[in-house]
């Protein structure tokens, strides 16, 4: 949707009409316009919504209240405006009330997950079923025709992390319901996310903005970035991708190897692209979201490599599901066995392999409804536990050698080395099917012979030649983009040149945009990759 | 001070970048200079610089079969030609709308024979007779009502947005014809004077008019009018052809030409009155004509309903199929695509049969002793005469035409 006329058109007269109204009206034509973006994408697609706004905002005023009714007891209780109760007493009434919030707070999540799950997964449980129905000769089961709201996965985990939140005493409750709602609901953020912490979002979410020039002056070139990133590269590596994708019975051995490299070029730039506009929308509304890409293709391991990639869901998942995971009740008995049995380092490792596992396996099945994402998110686990395990010999070999450590060619070594193994896992995802996937990887070894990549081959993928210069310079660009941010905004620097050299470079960036941009008519403009999640 | 600065360096930006943009609209728009020379022919129109007492609208049953450069030689009447590729006739009613902003003639002929289209067809072909269309509400109305599913106002207002991957095709002619288009009809006709007999053709079948047994073989080329066109958007995109379009055209039964024993759609003939009631509002005679192409086939239902049409509102229709034997076509001789069009010598010969019938009947007045008529006439004659022999040059080199 980011690309359509309509889409601009309306993130065009929001802006305006953002800026003209009086200021304590600004939150409350946000929450307007998030409602008409999300109704013109589906009829019913308000109703998901407000379900799930209306019941987490319910929960977080009971969470809240009951936190209040603890604060008022133990005060009645230090004013002595109640008979002094015993140790156990107060004890046993904390203990109530904070069962109480339990409850609630299980009720609220199974219902907005149950929601999720029902939508998202029934489909996919269907389709399991299935192949065992039909190895038993019995009759398969139908699909259910459910209609799968856009940006579910992202609204309601962020919904979920403002629940869980309220009931770690995180944040404050949110006492509006229309405020809170806006919040759930954002919509720059509902197609790929960042998905957003209420305690970060909320600071400048619900404030009166004036209209600042910089501030909107960045944001719009943020937006302008985004889609050259998105329409210029990513859209057009697409068209290479998909014919890469559909044959792989033709495309084996060295094109396997081609394919994760243009997957990895067009994934980049358009999940990148899509958030540089969506924090640029932000931005322009003088709002502030979370980075969610610090150049993860120079990461120099896999753990890094999530740090820097998707790092709102990477961080979602660590607090909301690795934390409570190591610290849950089944895991620490898990651990104490393990530690009388088998002794400490096998007790802490335990705890944290668990925990990673259950991480990746949520990661996959959030990314999508299919074996091969299950695949890809067990993968990508696994494969940090190796790293993790082989960390002391790493340690043990940059102690050894520590000139060659420090050199450049190291370096890039391991950024080359993580690139590649993030590509290989990757191609779970791109091909949509395990079976596949494994016969590729097969494939591109025994198979491997680099003259089958000829230009002939390469003109037959659907790209001119100008295509492939054209992306060639366009991650360049990305690439030399990234560099100079690893000493600070690129924004900021450019803003410090004479102005004719600012203006020539946006200038130049826009009519890129508009003249090289894979879109209208004769062009299938890709939906962003993580629309679908 | 400052503050005038500023304001002037940012008026003086945001005009820069107008400025470019035009630029760069107009480059990578289609020029139609090369194989596909339809897409000029409606703006042709605005460098007219004398009215006409004729205007004739329609698709390419009228452009390729009537010759305006003959009337005004032999009649001395003076008529323009707004038609095009697959014309549909709600274009042909806003191309007149249009017209009347400029001029008001005496007579209007419509070729009917897209009443039998009930919907858009092509976005190719909407693009070819809207773009060159000077920007008026007209121009408005008529894109709404054309747009195939998919296609957006926004690429008809600013044609960059539709054309932008040219900017990776461009030829020699962009540059060429960056100022102005090439002139290619003379007053909206088309000509070409080469011969390809029906009879050596497949694309036509001559049996449902004359009966000469000749078979059909190929079924789809039947169906087909504009078969001899050329791709027009082989120039545009070409990138791009493997990928899904957006643009939604017509399923295949819609956007065949009608069937024996069909009614003419609600649109086309909501647009044939909206075309009749304009002429009579401005008084101006509206005659109706059929020209005789051999494909596709015209039925008997078609010609029942127009006649129909053509009796209850008291219109005149010219029906060239009836009138072979008048009008002298030869389908071995006249024709350069095996029987859809008329080359030169069958445009002549409808053209007589034409001229005569409104000076006649419709006392079209004789021009030719207008001065100022006859200098301006005199240059596009020179222009007609030219092409003929550029045409023959080919013809004589080639054994074909390969720049018209």
């Amino acid at each position: 949707m980011f690309t359509s006329y309509e889409f601009i058109a309306f993130i065009l007269v929001l802006f305006l009409v953002y800026y003209i109204i009086p200021k304590k009206f600004q939150w409350i034509l946000l929450l307007a316009a998030n409602f008409m973006f999300y109704y013109s994408a589906g009829t019913f697609y308000p109703v998901f919504i407000l379900v799930t706004s209306f019941s987490v905002y319910i929960t977080g005023r009971i969470l809240g209240g009951l936190d209040k009714k603890l604060d008022v007891y133990v005060e009645d209780v230090k004013m002595g405006k109640i008979p002094k109760p015993t140790r156990e007493e107060k004890k046993a009434y904390k203990k109530k009330i904070n069962q109480k919030k339990k409850h609630w707070m299980l009720l609220c999540l199974f219902l907005n997950l149950g929601i999720l799950a029902v939508l998202k997964y029934t489909n996919f449980a269907i389709d399991n079923v299935n192949v065992l129905l039909d190895a038993a000769g019995k009759n398969s089961l139908p699909y259910a025709d459910l209609i799968l709201p856009m940006g579910i996965s992202f609204y309601t985990f962020q919904a979920v992390g403002y629940l869980l939140d309220v009931y770690w005493n995180k944040c404050e409750v949110q006492t509006n319901f229309f405020r809170f709602t806006l919040f759930v609901s954002f919509f720059p953020q509902l197609m790929q996310g960042p998905i957003s912490r209420y305690g970060d979002l909320s600071k400048t979410l619900y404030s009166k903005h004036n209209f600042d020039w910089k501030q909107v002056r960045f944001g719009l070139e943020r937006i302008l970035w985004g889609y050259f990133k998105k329409l210029v590269i990513a859209d057009r590596m697409s068209v290479a991708v998909v014919m890469l994708t559909e044959d792989p019975e033709y495309y084996t051995g060295a094109f396997v190897i081609l394919e994760m490299l243009f997957y990895a070029i067009q994934l980049y730039g358009d999940f990148t692209g899509g958030i540089d506009i969506t924090i640029g929308i932000a931005q322009v509304l003088g709002i502030h979201l979370e980075e969610n890409f610090i150049r993860p293709f120079f990461s120099k391991n896999i753990a890094e490599y999530w740090r820097r990639w998707h790092i709102t869901m990477g961080t979602w998942f660590r607090d909301y599901v690795f934390y409570p995971c190591s610290l849950s009740r089944p895991l620490k008995s898990i651990t104490t066995f393990c530690k009388k049995h088998f002794g400490m380092q096998a007790a802490r490792r335990v705890a944290v392999y668990i925990s990673t596992i259950l991480v990746w396996l949520a990661t996959g099945i959030w990314h999508g409804a299919a074996w091969h994402f299950v695949v890809w998110g067990l993968a990508n686990g696994i494969i940090i536990l190796i790293s993790e395990e082989l960390a002391p010999l790493y340690q043990k070999f940059h102690e050894r050698f520590p000139k060659l450590v420090a050199t450049w060619g190291y370096r890039a070594f391991q950024v080359i080395r993580t690139f590649s193994l993030m590509c290989c896992i990757r191609l779970f995802d791109n091909y949509g099917s395990v079976r596949v996937t494994m016969r590729q990887y097969l494939n591109m070894v025994v198979k491997f012979d680099i003259h089958d990549i000829t230009k002939q081959e390469l003109l037959g993928l659907g790209l001119s030649m100008q295509d492939y210069i054209i992306v060639a310079v366009g991650v360049l660009l990305m690439f030399f983009v990234s560099l100079f941010g690893r000493q600070g905004s690129v924004r900021e620097k450019i803003s410090k040149k004479p102005y004719l050299i600012r203006y020539a470079i946006f200038v130049m960036l826009f009519f890129a945009v508009l003249l090289l941009g894979t879109y209208g008519v004769g062009f299938d403009a890709q939906q962003f990759i993580y629309n679908q999640f | 001070m400052k503050r005038w600065k500023k304001i002037g360096i940012t008026v003086l930006s945001v005009f820069v970048v107008v400025l470019i943009f035009a630029g760069l609209q107009r480059l990578v728009c289609p020029k139609y200079a090369d194989d596909v020379l339809e897409g000029n022919f409606t703006s042709e129109y605005y460098e007219e610089i004398t009215d006409h007492d004729v205007i004739m609208v329609g698709d390419c049953e009228v452009y390729e079969n009537i010759d305006p450069m003959y009337l005004w030689k032999n009649y001395g009447i003076t008529s323009y030609i707004r038609g095009n590729a697959q014309q549909l006739t709600w274009q042909s009613y806003y191309m007149l709308e249009d017209t009347l902003r400029y001029e008001t003639p005496k007579v209007v002929i419509y070729n009917i024979q897209a009443l039998t289209h009930a919907e858009p067809q092509k976005e190719e072909y909407n693009r070819m007779t809207l773009d060159g269309m000077k920007w008026s509400k007209t121009k408005y109305q008529a894109i709404q009502t054309s747009m195939c599913k998919g296609e957006k106002t926004l690429d008809y207002v600013f044609p960059i947005l539709r054309y932008h991957s040219r900017i990776l095709d461009l030829s020699k002619n962009d540059i060429t014809y960056y100022w102005n288009n090439r002139k290619v009809t003379h007053n909206g006709y088309y000509m070409r004077i080469d011969v390809l007999p029906a009879s050596q053709s497949d694309v036509a079948d001559t049996e449902w008019l004359l009966g000469d047994g000749k078979e059909k073989e190929e079924e789809e080329n039947i169906d087909d009018p504009w078969g001899d066109i050329e791709d027009p958007w082989s120039d545009v995109d070409a990138d791009t052809e493997d990928m899904a379009t957006e643009i939604e055209e017509p399923d295949d039964n819609l956007a065949k030409d009608s069937k024996e024993g069909e009614t003419f759609g609600k649109l086309p003939m909501q647009y044939l009155d909206k075309m009749r009631k304009l002429c009579e509002e401005k008084g101006i005679q509206l005659i109706l004509m059929k020209a005789p192409s051999l494909a596709p086939e015209w039925y008997e239902s078609d010609e029942e309903q127009v006649v129909a049409y053509a009796e209850k509102y008291q219109l005149p229709y010219i029906n060239f199929y009836e009138l072979l034997e008048e009008t002298g076509i030869d389908y071995e001789t006249d024709t350069y695509d095996g029987g859809l069009h008329m080359n030169l010598n069958g445009a002549e010969k409808l053209s007589e049969y034409l001229g005569k019938v409104l000076t006649e009947e419709y006392k079209v007045p004789d021009r030719r002793s207008d001065s100022k008529l006859s200098e301006v006439y005199q240059k596009k004659y020179q222009f007609y005469e030219d092409m003929k022999k550029e045409q023959q040059k080919e013809l004589d080199k080639y054994g074909k035409i390969v720049s018209y």
